[in-house]
């Protein structure tokens, strides 16, 4: 019997082989790999591996004090820090029963927006770049700068800001900040126009993108694929209408929705939201009140959060990013657990989709799906 | 939208961009047109840091924020020392720096700022070794900000953005018309609510330890309050202030005015946490608290001559290290300055008598009624005990021996106060008052009479008319600045800047006012007490009755003439030579007969007589 299962083995060697799709392949994501089995050019088999990113940022949080770890959680996610540090900071200021003011409700949803429109650009780079049209990619990096700039200006860093805090921000806005925002959003506007001759009525992306890794509602809904994925299946969920936070309540916004669940269906997905997110930039300014930026808040050297445990998600550009928090009542965190937006996509759903597509589709398939691995190798 | 406007000229539109100048730009050789009037980055953008080492007080508040741990205190000699300050700042390894500016929000002198200079270079030497060269770079990385690009300045925290907690607590006191015409104590204290939100504000700098005379573990007692821990608190407090109810009220906390966090906002209260702490902890579980040790008998015997702060903390001391201790005290009570002086309404006996009720259970042995020198005899002292310490203080008051000072409605400060101290405790119907009183002086003592001279003027005739005169203007006032506050919120008037000339006297022999004139400076060149007047600037301030409230001076006529000529005066004070002694054999001094002038001083100088008698009996 063993002998057959060898000669059996040993056929299945020459008709199947292992590719690691990892940080070597320029289209992976970040220093993440896929083991593929693959008979020809077609995926049999796809093993997740983890570990290359791993960082160990919930231990590391363990070991600081609670304001510390403003300046280490933005690193969780290169392309939308910020959303690290609201999430942080909602989840410190519920333990504490801490009310924000107004005004720095309205910053953060401002600084949010601003990094939601950021994650995006890096997305359609990110899809012009699977699809070889690289133009895609030099400009929504060179857009990318003008966003970079703002935050520079506003936070005083380009790319990690550590500028939401427990309590509200950390400056206020600038002089003059206002109207360049204006200017750039504008500048956006008319740029997505652009972005839609290049790449969205673009018959050679749009014929690549059809009918890529198509999900269903049901399994959107199985394997918790959240975000503007699950919004592309024709779910209308949206984390910053079903448990606002921020000035999301009080800014009156549209969630689009698409229903083909396909990767031309998520791609137009997200730019129909990064039309939103424009819009609700606008309405914030619009709406910005007066008044102070930060609740008053204990030393930072002596900061205790009160004992409990917090569950906190919000919306970013690759789906719901959560953190789960546990205080213990002491002067650091007892244990921080990060449930990043492509978690499941990336990780779980990954294993059923890609089986039947082919070695190309991969790169495209994670592009389209906005998977981010640090989301789930932290 | 609609995509199905498909087109494979589409992208064709981007040859648009070809001849346009792209958006990032070559810098500096281009620049960003982003930021108005600014060049290159933001205007408050995170680059390097900036630190003014003059400004700096080396708290090492940005140490301890530091989240990468790139921070370190380094000592240097380049800088000036300066008062309520170390001469550690900080040095920063570039290559940890996260540039997150914590260290800049949490500065406490406002000296840590960043700077829009982000460039780093390092130029390899030539003849380098290439396995030195790894080290070479980073060490490079490591540097002490100083003001090198104070000129591109960027990020900075001015008091609005900085994290520290600049508000006090607010204290609980009785108001003044609540206030003004009884002795209870008019300090409510904190609730423990109050207290642990008030220690929150402590960063740990410790600058208050150095400034502290007896260097109190400040941080360490402050952060047990915040832990809620307050046995812990009552131990730290206990190391080295046997007296913690009497500073808890009346120290002149010089620990405040190092504090840190005063530089940017209200100093924290250290002395009502003390308080806090001390008061919450009953007298009964003191000894279980505190001591944890058996002491070890010396089988010696120490006599303090004087029951006030100096002789109480070298009895509590001597008593820990096991001698046996006797206080021959000249009054009916221990406590001194702080039962006879500090009226009740700042430190109630109560609280006096639990610091010297735990002395006591130590087996301290006190002696009251017992003048030396007439109950007992000085020699007699000396050659019944191991050792003896003198601590019996300025205990007589000092007249500013103007013409007319001797007159009857003359009085000296401390017989004033210690009428009164027995009047509020209930042993003295009344004290002899006036409707029109003056106080001479600026000191504490000073505004300790006139504060207590408008109270017995509130209860005897219904109103308050006491004038305060002192030589030295409002901003070198000698005495607290809460003082000068509440003393003016009782009704009393200042006068500054005036000096005494004559005490005007009526026909009868009575006191009818007082002379006075300009004064032009109070120290000399040297910093020397030597007032100058301008004795043509004159005026007549009314009085009934004059209070003199200038100082004190010493009484060492029950010392014996062979011990008095092996010791050494100067300025009415005992000079100890470098091991704290006196010169006389058995002989050892504290107090305000060697230091001064505060409780604190003379808790510290009995802790230091202890340690030398300690050092010479264990020979």
């Amino acid at each position: 019997m063993s002998e057959i299962l060898t000669f059996m083995g040993m056929e299945d060697q020459y008709k199947k082989y292992e590719l690691f799709f990892g940080p070597n392949h320029p289209g992976m994501h970040g220093n993440f790999s896929y083991i593929i089995t693959v008979e020809g050019h077609t995926i049999m088999k796809i093993d997740p591996d983890a570990g290359l990113l791993h960082r160990g940022f919930e231990k590391l949080v363990e070991q600081r004090l609670w304001m510390q770890n403003i300046s280490l959680i933005p690193r969780i996610c290169v392309p939308e820090p910020d959303i690290n540090e609201a999430i942080y900071s909602i989840a410190v200021e519920k333990l504490m029963g801490v009310q924000v003011p107004e005004r720095a409700q309205y910053i953060r949803t401002i600084i949010l927006e601003m990094a939601r429109i950021g994650a995006f650009l890096f997305g359609f780079g990110g899809i012009g770049g699977a699809t070889g049209l690289y133009t895609a990619s030099y400009w929504t990096f060179a857009d990318r700068d003008y966003l970079l700039d703002l935050f520079e200006w506003l936070t005083g860093a380009r790319v990690y800001h550590m500028f939401i805090l427990p309590g509200g921000v950390r400056r206020d806005i600038p002089d003059g900040w206002l109207e360049k925002l204006l200017e750039t959003v504008d500048y956006l506007q008319k740029r997505l126009y652009e972005y839609d001759r290049l790449i969205y009525n673009n018959p050679l992306i749009v014929k690549r993108l059809e009918g890529l890794g198509r999900v269903t509602q049901e399994d959107a809904v199985k394997y918790g694929i959240t975000g503007p994925n699950i919004r592309a299946t024709g779910i209308k969920y949206d984390t910053r209408k079903a448990v606002p936070y921020a000035a999301y309540d009080k800014i009156d916004f549209e969630v689009p929705v698409q229903t083909a669940g396909d990767g031309l269906a998520r791609a137009v997905q997200k730019r129909e939201e990064f039309q939103v997110s424009l819009d609700i930039i606008k309405k914030a300014i619009h709406q910005l009140p007066k008044g102070s930026v930060r609740a008053k808040m204990p030393n930072p050297l002596k900061f205790r959060v009160p004992k409990g445990d917090v569950y906190v998600k919000l919306e970013t550009a690759h789906g719901e990013h959560a953190y789960y928090i546990v205080s213990n009542g002491s002067e650091k965190p007892y244990r921080m657990a990060v449930r990043g937006g492509s978690f499941t996509a990336g990780l779980v759903y990954a294993q059923k989709a890609l089986v039947g597509m082919r070695i190309e589709d991969v790169a495209l398939w994670m592009a389209t799906m906005d998977i981010c691995p640090p989301d789930f190798d932290r | 939208m609609n995509y199905k406007k498909k087109s494979l000229l589409g992208p064709l539109s981007s040859l648009k961009y070809l001849f346009q100048d792209p958006i990032t730009v070559r810098y500096p050789k281009e620049q960003k047109k982003t930021y108005p009037n600014h060049e290159g980055c933001s205007p408050q953008y995170r680059g390097q840091h900036t630190n003014d080492l003059e400004k700096c007080v080396g708290c090492s508040t940005c140490m301890d924020i530091c989240p990468t741990g790139a921070i370190e205190m380094v000592e240097f000699t380049d800088v000036k020392d300066k008062s309520g300050a170390t001469r550690k700042r900080p040095v920063i390894d570039y290559g940890r720096c996260c540039f997150c500016g914590f260290c800049v929000d949490v500065c406490t002198s406002s000296s840590l700022s960043m700077s829009r200079e982000y460039i780093h270079t390092f130029i390899t030497p030539h003849d380098a070794k290439p396995s030195d060269i790894g080290g070479m770079i980073s060490d490079d990385f490591v540097r002490r900000p100083d003001s090198s690009f104070s000129e591109n300045p960027g990020w900075n925290t001015p008091d609005e953005w900085s994290w520290l907690s600049l508000d006090r607590m607010v204290m609980g006191i009785i108001e003044p018309t609540k206030r003004k015409d009884s002795f209870v104590e008019m300090v409510r204290g904190y609730s423990k609510e109050e207290a642990v939100k008030e220690a929150q504000r402590c960063v740990a700098c410790g600058l208050c330890k150095e400034a502290c005379p007896i260097h109190m573990d400040i941080p360490e007692y402050i952060d047990a309050i915040w832990k809620d821990d307050i046995d812990e608190s009552v131990r730290q407090i206990y190391k080295t202030n046997p007296l913690p109810e009497v500073c808890g009220r009346v120290c002149t906390h010089k620990c405040e005015t190092a504090c840190s966090i005063g530089l940017r906002g209200d100093p924290l209260a250290i002395r009502w946490l003390k308080r806090y702490a001390v008061d919450s902890l009953p007298l009964e579980k003191y000894k279980s608290v505190l001591l944890n040790n058996a002491i070890k008998p010396a089988n010696k015997r120490v006599a303090v001559i004087g029951g006030g702060p100096a002789g109480l903390s070298a009895a509590f001391f001597l008593s820990l290290m096991g001698y046996k201790i006797t206080i021959f005290e000249a009054d009916e009570k221990v406590g001194g300055i702080m039962r006879y002086g500090i009226p009740a309404y700042r430190l109630p006996d109560s609280a006096l008598d639990k610091d010297i009720d735990f002395i006591k259970s130590l087996g301290v042995e006190i002696k009251t009624n017992t003048r030396v020198g007439k109950e007992i005899e000085f020699n007699k002292i000396k050659s019944e005990y191991d050792a003896v310490i003198l601590s019996t203080g300025f205990n007589l008051g000092r007249s500013t021996r103007i013409p007319g000072s001797q007159s009857k409605g003359v009085v000296q400060a401390l017989d004033f106060l210690s009428d009164t101290r027995d009047f509020a405790a209930k042993k003295k119907k009344e004290v002899e008052i006036t409707e029109n009183i003056l106080v001479i002086g600026g000191g504490n003592v000073a505004f300790d009479c006139s504060r207590s001279a408008a109270r017995l003027q509130m209860m005897k005739y219904g109103k308050v008319n006491v004038t305060q005169i002192c030589l030295e203007t409002l901003d070198i006032i000698p005495a607290d600045k809460e003082e000068v506050d509440e003393s003016a919120e009782e009704g009393v008037v200042l006068i500054c800047g005036r000096g005494p000339k004559q005490v005007m006297i009526d026909e009868n022999g009575k006191v009818k006012g007082l002379d006075h004139m300009k004064c032009n400076s109070v120290f000399d060149e040297n910093m020397n007490f030597n007032p100058k007047f301008n004795e043509e600037d004159k005026a007549v301030c009314e009085a009934t009755m004059i209070i003199e409230a200038i100082g004190q001076a010493p009484d060492y006529s029950y010392i014996s003439d062979d011990v008095k000529s092996k010791m050494k005066f100067e300025r009415g004070k005992i000079v100890l030579d470098k091991n704290n002694e006196t010169g006389a054999e058995k002989i050892y001094a504290a107090g305000d007969i060697v230091k001064g002038p505060d409780i604190v001083n003379a808790i510290a100088d009995g802790l230091r007589s202890a340690i030398a008698l300690d050092k010479n009996l264990n020979k």
